[in-house]
């Protein structure tokens, strides 16, 4: 695309912010897209757990009705509190929708197909998707009502925790690939995922990741900031209209992120699934696209995150705490100093 | 933002929120004002009257036939007991007992009911709990027992099938097969609840610990129902009052001494199957007669005081009449159970936190018309 542009285009700096707007134009509107089918997709999963049917009215199945809604939320009034602190009531969907977007930037979908390789992919990952709690500190203290503010409160505490198991486990992937480029992470699955590759302290790092990252995005069981029937939705109680939707957004893209970063991390991103010495059978995987192979696996991890979801009820807050400090925390530490002793050893396959 | 004056922050430095009169975990519109310290609770005080609808000044303006409907509006999980509860008190005035054909149809229907009830309550303390799957278990047997009561009494909710004397109709020719039915279709599917919260750690820790309530403080705040039998407290009018026939049945009273949300869970999930077991032996055996005893066109009580008590899914509900010997009574009064175990949740929420108010109030099982009347 570059050289095409090129050619048409003679003046740097207008290639550049045609480049800009062309990946920004499209990354929205692929983002969108996967949130309708991510929002179609927890309907339909919520109903198969539930023994109903789900959305089945409008469209094929229903996946036009979450289209509808849609619309709908576009022309319902977005209220603002009086009371309110109006900027920033203002700013805080923008903030939240923003910096998930931001963190698509290093995801490699397919083979050579990333809009942003950079040098430190997991920590850009990881530092990004950490200031999404500004937007709800934001949010939860602006709208002036209690129950937003202790939602705030309560995600502050849960979210700050959390980052450090995710940070840790994710390490352990660093450590044992020797790179933070998220590239070079999948270059060196080529021969196995790190989940097959890394013996159990992997396995160990991953499990820990799948679980703080369902808390990183307050999603079911730890979705203690929204607790609708304890704090009557939390952060976004005051919130209607498109602003609502902007948070429900940036929540899919952030089930979306944490999930494709798993899936990149331990099962390989793009990397067709190859067994030993089997070459026939790795020759027929090298056949499916690799964008499938990604995407493939993203959903599977996000089919997981949603059965927690609708299996399990809520924690309590000091219980959500203690989960983290006491029991993922010291766990994720230890296996640290397995996976550093592994890596040096070289005891991984 | 302007949060100060004593209903926001209070000089303790104690935050003041106002959980309903809409809310969604109180179930109606109970008003709850709560003094946090973080997310400690260090006080709460129950406002009421949001609902009160003056049922018991109506009744003193309707006639014995008349005022037994009302009472459906008050518990309307356990509209069926409650009409029970009147239809007794105005017996035990004429002095009549209904037939032995229409005590077993009305102790059937009430332990369908109890059941109904205890199922939605265990649907929504999932809810509550931040499950949503629950409910829709729950619902799928609810529906079932709902459609047995629409068959025989024309209605779902509200059933007013019984009358002073008896019951109102003759029940449908179906209703023994569906009941049976229902009974297999709960027996086969109460591994599922157990399945989905009972075994559930997550589930356990939300509820074991919490919202503790000593014996001697249930009986001195007047609890009854599963929630003082949690407790440790005796108090199963069935077996200690028994009406209508529920001393000739063999069911257990079930009793739990932990006194936290978990033994009131274990309780209720273990009267569901005691009620199941009621049902089973009377299902087969209603005996043939009249529905409906004989009685005059006007009711009118003679001169005098008459309770009655009955035990309805929460408790027990007791009715008071004071007659002058006209057709309606001269004063009504009803003891409902929802307002002396509400009045148990600030001291079993003492110290405790925000989501563990939510554990209470689901386990409590307060409905609010209950309350207000």
């Amino acid at each position: 695309m570059h050289l095409w542009l090129r050619a048409a285009i003679s003046s740097d700096l207008l290639l550049l912010v045609t480049e800009m707007v062309i990946i920004g134009v499209s990354l929205i509107v692929f983002l969108v897209l996967l949130c309708f089918f991510l929002g179609w997709m927890e309907r339909k999963v919520a109903a198969f757990m539930e023994i109903r049917l789900g959305p089945n009215r409008v469209g094929p199945m229903g996946s036009m009705q979450i289209v509808a809604d849609t619309v709908k939320l576009l022309f319902k009034e977005g209220l603002t509190p009086n009371a309110s602190d109006k900027f920033l009531f203002n700013l805080a969907p923008g903030i939240m929708v923003v910096t998930s977007m931001l963190a698509v930037a290093p995801i490699a979908f397919a083979k050579n197909f990333q809009i942003w390789d950079v040098n430190i992919g997991v920590l850009y990952v990881s530092s990004i998707s950490s200031m999404a709690v500004i937007g709800i500190l934001m949010a939860g203290w602006s709208s002036s009502n209690k129950y937003s503010l202790i939602g705030a409160m309560r995600s502050g505490a849960q979210i700050v925790s959390y980052e450090l198991s995710i940070g840790l486990s994710l390490i352990s992937i660093v450590i044992l690939s020797g790179s933070l480029q998220l590239s070079e992470i999948v270059e060196s699955q080529a021969n196995g995922w790190w989940l097959f590759k890394g013996h159990i302290p992997v396995i160990i790092s991953f499990v820990i990741f799948v679980i703080a990252s369902t808390a990183e995005i307050n999603r079911a069981p730890f979705d203690l900031t929204e607790a609708e029937q304890e704090l009557t939705g939390g952060f976004h109680t005051e919130y209607s209209g498109m602003k609502f939707a902007m948070f429900l957004l940036s929540e899919y893209i952030n089930l979306f992120i944490v999930s494709a970063i798993a899936a990149t991390i331990f099962l390989g991103g793009w990397m067709p699934l190859h067994i030993g010495t089997w070459a026939s059978f790795n020759h027929i995987m090298d056949f499916i696209p690799s964008s499938i192979w990604f995407l493939g696996k993203t959903f599977f991890i996000i089919f997981i995150i949603m059965q927690f979801r609708w299996t399990f009820p809520r924690l309590r807050i000091d219980q959500l705490l203690n989960l983290e400090w006491k029991y993922l925390l010291p766990i994720s530490m230890v296996n640290i100093i397995i996976v550093t002793a592994m890596a040096i050893f070289g005891w991984h396959f | 933002m302007t949060l100060l004056g004593e209903n926001h922050i209070t000089e303790e430095g104690q935050f003041v929120i106002n959980m309903g009169p809409q809310h969604p975990a109180t179930h109606g519109v109970l008003h709850l004002k709560i003094w946090l310290d973080g997310e400690t609770i260090k006080k709460i005080e129950p406002h009421l009257g949001y609902i009160h609808r003056s049922i018991e000044k109506m009744c003193e303006s309707l006639t014995y036939r008349q005022y037994i409907y009302t009472t459906s509006r008050m518990d309307y999980l356990s509209a069926h007991m409650n009409n029970q509860a009147c239809a007794l008190a105005v017996e035990k005035g004429l002095q009549i007992e209904a037939s032995p054909r229409a005590q077993a149809i009305r102790v059937i229907l009430a332990e369908l009911t109890r059941l109904a009830s205890h199922q939605l309550w265990w649907a929504a303390t999932g809810l509550d709990l931040g499950g949503v799957t629950p409910f829709f278990y729950a619902f799928r047997e609810r529906e079932a027992i709902n459609n047995i009561l629409e068959e025989t009494c024309g209605t779902r909710l509200t059933q007013n099938f019984v009358v002073p004397g008896g019951i109102m109709y003759d029940i449908h020719p179906n209703f023994q097969n569906h009941v049976k039915q229902v009974i297999k279709q709960i027996k086969d599917n109460f591994h599922e609840y157990d399945e989905i919260l009972t075994g559930n750690v997550i589930f356990q820790n939300r509820l074991q610990g919490v919202g503790y309530i000593s014996k001697e403080d249930a009986i001195s705040y007047g609890c009854t129902g599963p929630t003082a039998r949690a407790s440790g407290v005796s108090c199963d009018i069935r077996k200690q009052f028994p009406y209508d026939g529920y001393d000739k049945i063999q069911f257990d009273e079930i009793i739990a001494t932990g006194g936290d949300c978990w033994a009131r869970y274990e309780v209720r999930m273990a009267e569901m199957l005691q009620s199941v077991h009621i049902i089973e032996q009377l299902i087969d055996n209603i005996p043939e007669g009249d529905f409906q005893t004989k009685t005059k066109a006007v009711l009118k009580l003679p001169k005098g005081e008459f309770y009655q008590r009955v035990e309805t899914a929460r408790g027990e509900l007791g009715v008071y009449l004071v007659s002058d010997g006209a057709a309606t009574p001269y004063r009504c009064k009803f003891r409902s159970p929802g307002f002396s175990n509400l009045s148990a949740i600030p001291h079993m929420a003492k110290e405790a936190k925000i989501g563990d108010l939510m554990a209470i109030m689901a386990t409590v099982d307060l409905v609010i018309p209950d309350i207000d009347r």
